[in-house]
């Protein structure tokens, strides 16, 4: 129990995807503009993360183990996770119009986030069991969530203060993100 | 004629549209593995590697693939590209291998190679291809090697792994931490901006000069 607590709090806070291993950081950059949509975009994360947990953990164990295949991982990975992300939206469609309609526009978008499949690399090489990698997922999302969510409030503020001409746009964005990390940085004697 | 267009989609990857500076593409990579200029070398023709082949079967297999099923099928010649080149690290270069860890496999999901063969790949010639994947995979590569040098140099004095700095000085370990990563990223792209910007104006006095 201890040890899924400590997933828990590493992956939010003291290895923060976003902040620490800078997985995710394309929608990081690119969908946080309004703190709704980077909200989003989180769950629409921690949905497909978890199931990627579960699923490629069943693929690495039940497949690719015991037929010696680990050098197909890569392959194996991507293309669950590809079409995980299809399955979801059709599912999604038929069973919650509503979440469709909220997360809908984020799902295709999740394929090439890397977090997706650096969580499930991750699992591998730390060698979690079924519960800690889905616990690792998670976490993982809930930490990118809070990040972006964080992210998108702040640089909601910028986009109306004066900040010198050379500062707008991605320069600004990038400084703003590196002064959060300082801050997650804080967080690193935790564990 | 056909050199001359070559060199043009060469030289576009390497300057005009960097990937790293000017579409701020493939972001990942660029701030997770830039601490040591080593590292940012070895990412940066790793995935050069991945860039060319895969432009270069994009390209081949543009007639053949239907538009429908086009994005799982370039994931699986993307995807098998970064094995090869992870297994041949793995086998030949495994300080590298173990520097670089998981964002190696994910060189898969760097939208950089994705980007383009979605955008160039499958609507030019091989040749062309060739010439468009080497031009971006080294502007990303001159971008990451840039990146890691000023982190490396600032953050521990050296260059290399070789010391660059006088005895004297006092290394800046945020440089190398992870917030370093996008402070550094952030003010780089300043800089590239400005002289970008300059440029243009040298480029619009002396076309205004000449008329």
């Amino acid at each position: 129990m201890s040890n899924l607590l400590l997933i828990v709090i590493g992956g939010v806070l003291v290895n923060n995807f976003v902040m620490s291993q800078f997985l995710g950081i394309c929608p990081f950059i690119g969908v946080s503009k309004k703190t709704e949509t980077a909200l989003g975009m989180g769950m629409a994360v921690t949905f497909v993360m978890a199931l990627a947990s579960l699923i490629t953990y069943f693929i690495q164990t039940y497949l690719l183990l015991p037929f010696g295949l680990e050098y197909m991982q890569t392959i194996a990975f991507i293309l669950v996770i590809a079409m995980l992300v299809q399955v979801v939206e059709i599912a999604l469609k038929k069973i919650s119009a509503s979440l469709y309609q909220a997360l809908g526009v984020y799902l295709p978008l999740i394929t090439t986030n890397c977090a997706v499949l650096g969580v499930a690399l991750l699992n591998v090489r730390e060698g979690y069991n079924l519960i800690e990698s889905v616990v690792n997922g998670i976490s993982g999302a809930l930490g990118f969530t809070l990040a972006i969510v964080l992210f998108a409030s702040i640089r909601e503020r910028l986009a109306v203060s004066n900040l010198p001409k050379w500062m707008n746009g991605f320069p600004g964005a990038l400084i703003t993100a590196g002064l959060m990390a300082l801050a997650f940085q804080g967080f690193s004697g935790l564990l | 004629m056909k050199n001359n267009r070559m060199i043009k989609v060469f030289t576009n990857g390497l300057l005009n549209e960097n990937p790293t500076f000017r579409l701020l593409l493939g972001m990942c990579p660029t701030l997770a593995i830039t601490k040591a200029a080593s590292a940012g070398l070895g990412m940066g023709l790793a995935t050069t590697f991945v860039l060319v082949f895969s432009n270069m079967v994009v390209s081949m297999l543009r007639n053949i693939i239907p538009d429908k099923v086009r994005i799982p099928s370039y994931v699986v010649v993307i995807a098998t590209f970064v094995t090869i080149i992870d297994l041949l690290i793995k086998a030949f270069l495994p300080a590298l291998s173990s520097s670089l860890g998981i964002y190696i496999p994910l060189i898969v999901v760097n939208c950089i190679i994705f980007a383009r063969a979605e955008s160039f790949a499958s609507k030019n010639t091989v040749l062309l291809s060739l010439a468009d994947g080497l031009g971006m995979g080294l502007g990303f590569t001159g971008a990451l090697v840039l990146l890691s040098s000023v982190r490396e140099i600032i953050g521990t004095g050296e260059w290399f792994g070789m010391q660059v700095m006088p005895e004297g000085y006092q290394p800046m370990a945020i440089a190398t931490s992870p917030a370093g990563g996008f402070l550094f990223l952030g003010l780089l792209l300043i800089v590239v901006n400005a002289v970008m910007a300059y440029l243009e104006r040298r480029k619009a006095q002396k076309e205004a000069e000449i008329l």
